[in-house]
């Protein structure tokens, strides 16, 4: 289905997205020699490269979830020359040490954007504008009915839920990715209200994140020691695959709440049947997918996963050369199970 | 209407049905006459009729969000609900409009016959002063289906704790042909009489399904066992000369059934029956398919009528001399019912529905085996005194069905679903083996766990062979036990047989491809049961 052309700097093949001249992948989902990595996430940085590289922030996460990998970092901005052609990192705003990746050679520049969204999130690196001839983007959420609030409005709602939570003596329960949403999710919290509770795969990169040296407010391990009543209107952040396990039964009277991009639709929000679904999502919206790829001012878009077929129509309908291709990644899925496979079967059984 | 949107909005997010009686019970509070009444219709299925084209509103709402009319489509079809789909694309309100539901369901009556520029004037202005949650009941007004979860039954319940009223009076109240067009809240649930309405029809009392040994239901000797019939289940009422049928969904569908109208001259007024639509010839019940030939065509032609005749299995007697007498218990309702049939012959329009006597639940076992033979789909079991109740409840009424039909079918197509699954294939196309050859012979869509469809989604999208637009063709790999209520011989199809009701009943990891089985298995099933 994609178009593979002789001189393309970087290629669709069956391992991942391939440099040919440089002899590395970019977020390859076979087992290769080199790979460089937008980011953490599981569907992204897969396990079984001989080396990798990543942002100096993305590091932590991916050696923590790959256990012993080589790992070479590079800044953000920092160009590094592989037989020739230019690579550099640029600040994608997905999540933590989220990264675009820039492949120059004899001025033909080319970004593979991995996720990314526009809006600043206050906790990632926000998201920067690189100019290219080919654009390489997701379409989690390209289509025209999704279209996000600003952040804080999403959180004034969560907030506001949770405090009439709290004062009905109900525990808060709230779902989002272990890696990126929950610490996002933590940072948009009213601490005042109480005190927040995590579940162990969410707490486990709490830890590799504050080492690194980035704050977050403090949160406490669920844990068997704690007694039942001290949940209690407090609040307890977990993946989305803890709804309705077995660990999630401890905690009542309780509310369930979910943060995902999928919450904009009824069909999804009734499906899991949790009181409240809150929309937020680490990707871009369809405002904001058209706006990063007009100020790329590529001529040329390739769309790796979401709605690629369709957004590769309407793309060709603006008049850019635009094409789909056939990769492993998957974007938000509303179970994690994709994006998190790992931390989700480490997550403690008490 | 905001507060019929956040109603709505409240109702939506929750499954506890206390809850929704809540939200229900505080909007009557709230709410004048008028929009209670329309609220109770709509979410009794009566909606104002629709004024406006759906084509319409789609090229209106894509124009105003600045995207293709396809790909307004592409996204319907993604989430499934055009009024939601229309919500989700336009562009944020510009001002804010201050009306009542009643107002607004007068202003989409009024567009009625008007010319289309004055109607998307009107449309456009609407949407433009409305919020996310009210544009999407707007639209909901116009296109129909209000499916949030909200029986008749909740809404009895609401209704009579809101009028501290008994909930069976106002389950009765709230049936029959009534809309806010034609009678007010105060007639409809506080004048005096509301048998005004003759045609007004009864609750259906609805079995739960047997849920351990029969055994355990006590002496055999207590209950009344009869077959459960495959048709459509219906109320036929006989007052003042006229004749009404009611479809259990609540829907007056006298007209569809033409044979039954000498009833009004052969039953005594003041009669009402709950019985079974049967298609019935020679003596013997016919697939419940042929009685599908004739449901929704608008004109049933004399040639129609022949090939799918139909009689009244008459199960129960709600109304006798005009007396209302559900609250007699089975047996003697039973034999009333008996002497009605004896003393007014309808020529075969009705059929008692025979007791299976049985002295003991070995027997009773024995006789529902025989269930797929006689066309039916299994036992019911009813207490002798049991008094006839309103809606699903539990005690007194049991079916007892067959078990589902199963067959070992492999995977060959692939396709996405609605909503939250438009990112996962959850509709499969099933085949079986005629020769070293796969025949494709049904769909299913249903009946494995989210869980289940993540691991095959994953393995469609490294598994497929082709794309043809949203469907995929994928590697014969996979094999599910597909379970089916009954299956008949198709022309439309290549394997030449089609199912009811198939599903999934799981995935058969155990099983190789090649012990799926064969067209010729199914064929031996056709000839059993078909
Ligand atoms: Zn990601």
């Amino acid at each position: 289905m994609q178009t593979t052309r002789t001189n393309d700097l970087l290629r669709f093949t069956e391992k991942g997205i391939y440099c040919e001249k440089a002899g590395i992948y970019i977020d390859p989902w076979r087992p290769v020699d080199k790979a460089l990595i937008t980011h953490g996430h599981a569907d992204h940085s897969r396990w079984g490269h001989k080396s990798y590289l990543a942002t100096e922030s993305a590091a932590p996460v991916i050696k923590y979830r790959l256990g012993n990998i080589k790992i070479q970092t590079i800044a953000y901005g920092k160009s590094i020359n592989i037989n020739g052609v230019e690579f550099s990192f640029h600040p994608a705003g997905h999540i933590i040490g989220s990264a675009q990746i820039r492949a120059s050679y004899k001025g033909d520049t080319w970004v593979a954007s991995g996720d990314f969204k526009l809006e600043d999130d206050g906790i990632s690196e926000a998201f920067e504008p690189v100019k290219c001839n080919t654009f390489i983007t997701e379409s989690t959420f390209g289509l025209p009915i999704y279209d996000w609030k600003p952040q804080q409005e999403i959180f004034d709602d969560i907030n506001q839920w949770w405090r009439s939570n709290a004062a009905e003596g109900k525990v808060t329960f709230i779902t989002g990715y272990s890696l990126g949403k929950a610490q996002r999710i933590l940072n948009g919290l009213d601490t005042s209200i109480g005190k927040i509770y995590t579940h162990g795969a969410v707490e486990n990169i709490n830890e590799v994140i504050r080492n690194q040296g980035i704050k977050l407010p403090e949160t406490t391990r669920v844990s068997q020691e704690i007694p039942v009543k001290d949940y209690t209107s407090n609040l307890v952040l977990a993946p989305p695959g803890a709804i309705n396990s077995a660990w999630m039964k401890k905690f009542k009277p309780l509310s369930i709440g979910i943060a995902s991009g999928w919450m904009a639709l009824r069909g999804a929000r009734r499906r899991r049947a949790a009181e409240r679904g809150f929309v937020l999502s680490d990707h871009v919206d369809w405002k904001d997918l058209n706006t990063a790829i007009k100020e790329t001012e590529a001529e040329r878009v390739i769309v790796t996963h979401g709605y690629t077929k369709i957004y590769t129509e309407y793309l060709k309908e603006q008049g850019l050369d635009a094409e789909a291709a056939q990769t492993e990644f998957t974007g938000e899925s509303l179970d994690g199970e994709a994006t998190e496979s790992n931390e989700e079967s480490k997550s403690p059984t008490t | 209407m905001k507060r019929f949107a956040q109603l709505f909005n409240q109702l939506d997010q929750t499954t506890k049905t206390l809850k929704k009686v809540e939200y229900l019970v505080a909007y009557l509070r709230e709410a004048s006459d008028k929009d209670k009444l329309w609220t109770i219709a709509i979410l009794s299925h009566r909606r104002p009729k629709r004024t406006v084209k759906t084509s319409l509103m789609r090229v209106w709402a894509s124009e105003l969000a600045q995207v293709p009319l396809w790909l307004f489509e592409e996204s319907y079809h993604v989430v499934g609900d055009l009024a939601e789909t229309i919500a989700l694309v336009l562009p944020p309100p510009s001002q804010q409009h201050t009306k009542t539901l009643t107002e607004w369901i007068d202003i989409i009556k009024s567009l009625d016959k008007q010319e289309e520029d004055y109607k998307k004037k009107v449309v456009l202005e609407a949407w433009s002063g409305l919020d996310y949650n009210e544009r999407f009941v707007f639209n909901k007004l116009i296109t129909g289906g209000f499916r949030i979860g909200v029986s008749q039954k909740l809404i009895m319940r609401a209704v009579a704790q809101y009028e501290e009223q008994e909930e069976s009076a106002m389950a009765h109240r709230l049936m029959g042909n009534w809309t806010p067009d034609t009678i007010s809240y105060e007639e409809l649930i506080r004048s005096e009489n509301p048998l005004d309405d003759i045609s007004r029809p009864y609750p259906f009392y609805l079995a739960y399904a047997v849920e351990s040994e029969t055994s355990q239901l006590g002496d055999v000797s207590e209950w009344q066992l009869e077959r459960k019939w495959d048709g459509i289940r219906g109320q036929v009422i006989v007052r003042d000369n006229e004749i009404f049928v009611w479809s259990r969904g609540e829907e007056l569908v006298t007209d569809k059934f033409p044979e039954y109208h000498p009833l009004a001259e052969l039953l005594p007024n003041g009669t009402v029956l709950d019985g079974e639509i049967l298609p019935f010839e020679d003596g013997m019940p016919l697939s419940f398919n042929i009685l599908q030939t004739r449901i929704g065509r608008k004109n049933l032609t004399k040639k129609i009528l022949q090939s799918a005749p139909i009689v009244l299995m008459c199960y129960d007697l709600l109304e006798y001399n005009g007396e209302d007498i559900r609250s007699q218990p089975l047996v003697d309702r039973r034999k009333l019912l008996e002497q009605l049939l004896e003393a007014h012959p309808t020529n075969g329009i009705c059929l008692l529905s025979e007791r299976v006597d049985v002295n003991d639940w070995k027997e009773a076992a024995k006789e529902r085996a025989k269930s797929r033979s006689l066309l039916s789909e299994g036992l019911m079991i009813k207490r002798l005194d049991s008094e006839y109740k309103i809606g699903r409840k539990k005690g007194d009424w049991w079916k007892w069905k067959v078990d589902p039909l199963t067959i070992d079918a492999v995977m060959l197509y692939a396709q996405s679903g609605h909503g939250r699954r438009a990112n996962l294939f959850t509709d499969y196309t099933f085949a079986v083996w005629d020769g070293d050859q796969l025949v494709p012979f049904t769909k299913a869509y249903s009946g494995l766990t989210d869980k289940e469809f993540n691991q095959i989604t994953a393995w469609v999208r490294k598994n497929t062979k082709e794309k043809f637009g949203p469907v995929r063709s994928v590697n014969p790999e996979l094999v599910f036990e597909i379970a089916f209520e009954g299956i008949n011989e198709s022309k439309r199809h290549k394997s030449g047989i089609s199912l009811r009701f198939p599903r999934m009943l799981r995935w058969r990891k155990d099983k190789p491809v090649k012990e799926a089985n064969t067209l010729a298995d199914l064929k031996k099933m056709l000839d059993l049961y078909g």
